[in-house]
């Protein structure tokens, strides 16, 4: 008995020695301290990434990384979605839109050591065009097929000299430049796609400013400093480590503690408490989505414009802001954010206004109201936190003037299914943008080419159709912007959804945290972030 | 015992077979295109289609199923549809992590719980066994998230004791070889970075504990009670040998059968049922890998996953019985 005694005695003092070197040697490693500005930024986030070959991914957990490795030919501004040079430091658009012919930036170099050049740009794009839809999702949905279907822009990707490449479409695409700073269009290594082939995805190489170094599934990502990365001075951190912890207080309290160092996904209601402690900042990530309320415009009563612009007057999107919110979204009165260019201002929205409501519910015939299915979404997204919640608030407000809505949900894959097959009659549901263009939300969710798909309204305007149309072929940007003003007009006039919100997703940071500002498509590159 | 542990083990196919039929059943009962979840909100119709093919489900289900029989017998647990790795590759770390947090709450467990259930029993109806009572029933029905945040918010914050979140300090992260924590740092020779690991392991240990803790304690109590009642203790008693033997020799080793029954039992469901501990505790544990699978309907997922918690579950407790001989030479197999 003595013996075990003096044993636990032993293994305590042994343990406790262990503590106290550990302090020392963990603050030595921290790598916060030292003066370059530079140490190891710890991103916590709540889920992990699917795969690390972007064009194969469609999760934005997993371009967060992915951007940090490759970079694609355009680029985006920091703060919105206007085109700006990245891998292509020029670009030359003739043939009435039809040719692109772009310049490459010189001496960048692959991660692995390989040239980065224009044959490496025609590679990669013959790798998608030749995939299919399971592998390369993306590809087919910003460029229209893959090279055996007659709906693919693309006509052909030549390399005319070491640096020059040029894109024939085979008719004019106006996102086209937006489309190539998509994070799934991200230029790999060709050497690193053939060396690793099928297992690519756990092993990317690109020309970003970070190098993947590790995966633990689950856990960690780790990226590490490019130290050849070809902007000079550029990236200031040492490296990036991606860490998921799925719940969002729990993530909250890591940063408090200093172990991790920003952190997105803050839940609305955390704000305040973060705004109290001054070794924290907030940032806003500026709205790329936008969150509505549609209607199947095919089925009665909402076949009827009075009765959808009648329900249009009884959401009282600033209640909903607050409630449901916390005061970090915008009310829609378009479902263009205000982020992407086009965007109509000018659109008065309907406002609250039972009286308005009543009137046009008379003028359509339903003065004593109706009953009808509200389909409520079942999962959480940034911009729309608590389906159910939402529409438990509308429901009250459609009761007011004798509208008795039953909420209906189902679960998430079924939901969209359902959506596109037209079977809800009037449901929530939300989108976010993909490539920053106007198109990608007008004519992706309205017109009438997407029925079946997107278009859960099945919303048929030839006017609406007709200007979205003419906006896709037209290089102009400021005459698309005019195109897509009109094109609001009309839908806001014939009111096929409710836009309710544009939200605004918050991260968190420690006040060390400088130069980062978080991009409205989602995710950024922390190219130049730095910690002090 | 040879040949009994051969009956067992040879009793266990037929019982893994049943369950994995009828978790494949089931899961593909519950709504949802597995390609749609992946492909996300914005796939087209084709893309789905194109997909569902691609992974085979379009294909019948019996087709399905002997598909997946085929390939178990073979030794291969599938591919997982959402990152289309290998299970037996990815399984491995989040199984590891799991078993490490699993075996430290139950040894927290263990420790604590059985050492309280004697001395309740010990002092019965004293303030101490009221105390302990009580705590146990609070203990059982405490909500492991809520206790979780708690503990982060008392221990690790206020008083600044221990790390929040996450396996290891991820400013200087473990070098994963057999990706147990314990046993790589110190295959490194890294003390310090083992300190660290327990460090980590404390808070969501007792988080995971604490049930299994209650209930093991309550056993012992109820058990040692009724051991303590018996002749032969009353003899001990009698032949003037120290309570503390009396207790800790005699009775309990006579009261340890049941408790150890609970603790084999709880021992499996701890490593299925991690997964509110392991979300509040940014835990890579197997039960976060099966729950995010049942999200996404990742199906060979879903069925490689439990199946193999469910054989660790049965191994679990096989070795619990042929342990009773051990502790009690009376039972024989």
């Amino acid at each position: 008995m003595k013996r075990s005694l003096l044993t636990a005695l032993a293994l305590i003092l042994v343990l406790s020695l262990g503590l106290a070197g550990c302090k020392s040697s963990s603050e030595s490693t921290g790598g916060k301290g030292s003066s370059s500005g530079g140490g190891v930024m710890i991103y916590g986030r709540g889920g992990d990434a699917v795969g690390l070959d972007p064009a194969h991914e469609t999760d934005g957990e997993s371009f967060i990384v992915t951007e940090q490795v490759m970079e694609t030919l355009t680029g985006y501004k920091k703060e919105n979605t206007d085109v700006v040079p990245e891998l292509a430091k020029s670009w030359k658009i003739s043939d009435g839109g039809k040719k692109y012919t772009f310049t490459l930036e010189k001496g960048v170099k692959f991660q692995d050591g390989t040239d980065f050049n224009a044959d490496a740009v025609v590679k990669n794009f013959d790798r998608w065009m030749n995939g299919d839809a399971a592998k390369f999702p993306y590809y087919a949905s910003m460029f229209g097929g893959y090279k055996k279907d007659p709906g693919h822009v693309i006509k052909e990707v030549k390399a005319i000299d070491d640096t020059t490449v040029e894109f024939t479409l085979k008719r004019p695409q106006a996102p086209f430049l937006k489309n190539l700073a998509m994070s799934p269009f991200a230029i790999s290594s060709p050497a690193a796609i053939d060396k690793y082939g099928d297992k690519y995805g756990e092993h990317p190489v690109g020309t970003g400013p970070f190098k993947f170094k590790e995966w633990k599934r689950g856990d960690t990502i780790s990226v590490v400093k490019n130290d050849k990365y070809w902007k000079k001075g550029l990236p200031k951190l040492d490296g990036v480590t991606f860490k998921v912890i799925k719940d969002n207080s729990s993530r909250l309290n890591a940063l408090t503690k200093g172990e991790v160092d920003l952190i997105d996904g803050v839940n609305p209601s955390d704000l305040d408490k973060i705004k109290a402690d001054n070794k924290l900042q907030i940032f806003e990530r500026p709205s790329m989505n936008v969150a509505y309320f549609g209607f199947n415009v095919e089925k009665a009563p909402f076949n009827k414009k009075e009765v959808r612009q009648a329900i249009s007057h009884l959401v009282n999107k600033d209640e909903l802001i607050k409630n449901f919110y916390n005061g970090t979204a915008e009310p829609a009165a378009t479902p263009l954010p205000s982020s992407i260019a086009g965007q109509n201002k000018d659109i008065q929205d309907y406002g609250y206004d039972e009286a308005k409501a009543k009137e046009l519910l008379k003028k359509a015939g339903y003065e004593k109201g109706f009953k009808m299915d509200l389909w409520a979404m079942p999962v959480s997204r940034p911009y729309m936190p608590n389906g159910q919640k939402i529409a438990e608030a509308i429901q009250a407000n459609l009761a007011k003037v004798g509208i008795k809505a039953n909420i209906v949900t189902f679960e998430w894959g079924t939901y969209l299914e359902k959506l596109r097959k037209g079977e809800a009659p009037a449901f929530l549901i939300g989108w976010t943008g993909d490539n920053g263009d106007a198109d990608n939300f007008l004519y992706a969710l309205l017109d009438k080419d997407t029925i079946d798909s997107n278009n859960y309204s099945r919303y048929k305007s030839e006017p609406v159709h007709k200007l979205l149309i003419e906006a896709q072929s037209t290089a102009d940007e400021g005459k698309r912007e005019e195109l897509y003003k009109k094109a609001q007009e009309i839908i806001h006039e014939d009111a096929p959804w409710v836009p309710l919100v544009h939200a605004k997703p918050q991260l968190a940071g420690t006040n060390s945290i400088k130069g980062f500002y978080p991009h409205p498509k989602g995710s950024q590159s922390f190219v130049d972030v730095s910690m002090k | 015992m040879f040949s009994y542990t051969i009956r067992r083990i040879g009793l266990l196919i037929p019982v893994l077979l049943g369950m994995t039929f009828i978790v494949f059943m089931m899961i593909r009962a519950i709504p949802g295109n597995p390609a749609q979840l992946i492909l996300g909100q914005q796939a087209s119709k084709q893309a789905i289609a194109t997909l569902t093919k691609q992974l085979g489900l379009d294909q019948p289900w019996y087709s399905q199923f002997v598909h997946y029989l085929t390939g178990l017998f073979q030794g291969d647990l599938g591919m997982s549809l959402k990152s289309r790795t290998p299970i037996s590759e990815e399984l491995w770390p989040y199984l590891a992590a799991t078993i490490e947090l699993s075996l430290v709450a139950i040894l927290i467990a263990v420790v604590v719980g059985v050492n309280a259930g004697i001395i309740s029993a010990w002092f019965q109806n004293s303030w101490f066994d009221y105390g302990v009572m009580l705590i146990a029933l609070i203990g059982v029905s405490m909500p492991i998230f809520w206790l979780g945040l708690m503990e982060q918010y008392f221990v690790s914050i206020k008083w600044d004791l221990l790390p929040t979140t996450g396996r290891d300090n991820i400013r200087m992260p473990v070098e994963a070889i057999t990706h147990l924590y314990l046993l790589d740092t110190l295959l490194e020779g890294r003390f310090d970075q083992f300190i660290e690991v327990v460090k980590h392991l404390i808070l969501p240990g007792i988080a995971l504990g604490t049930i299994p803790m209650a209930i093991i304690a309550r056993m012992t109590r109820s058990s040692m009670l009724e051991v303590m009642r018996s002749d032969y203790i009353r003899t001990a008693k009698a032949k003037g040998l120290k309570m503390f033997w009396v207790v800790y020799k005699h009775s309990l080793k006579n009261a340890m059968i049941p408790v150890v029954t609970v603790i084999g039992l709880q021992t499996g469901l701890l490593l299925g049922g991690a997964i509110l501990t392991e979300t509040i505790f940014g835990w890579p544990g197997v039960g976060t890998y099966i729950y995010d699978a049942i999200q996404s309907r990742d199906y060979p997922v879903i069925q490689s996953g439990i199946l193999v918690v469910a054989t660790l579950f049965v191994l679990i407790n096989l070795f619990v019985d042929i342990l009773y001989a051990a502790i009690d030479p009376r039972i024989k197999y």
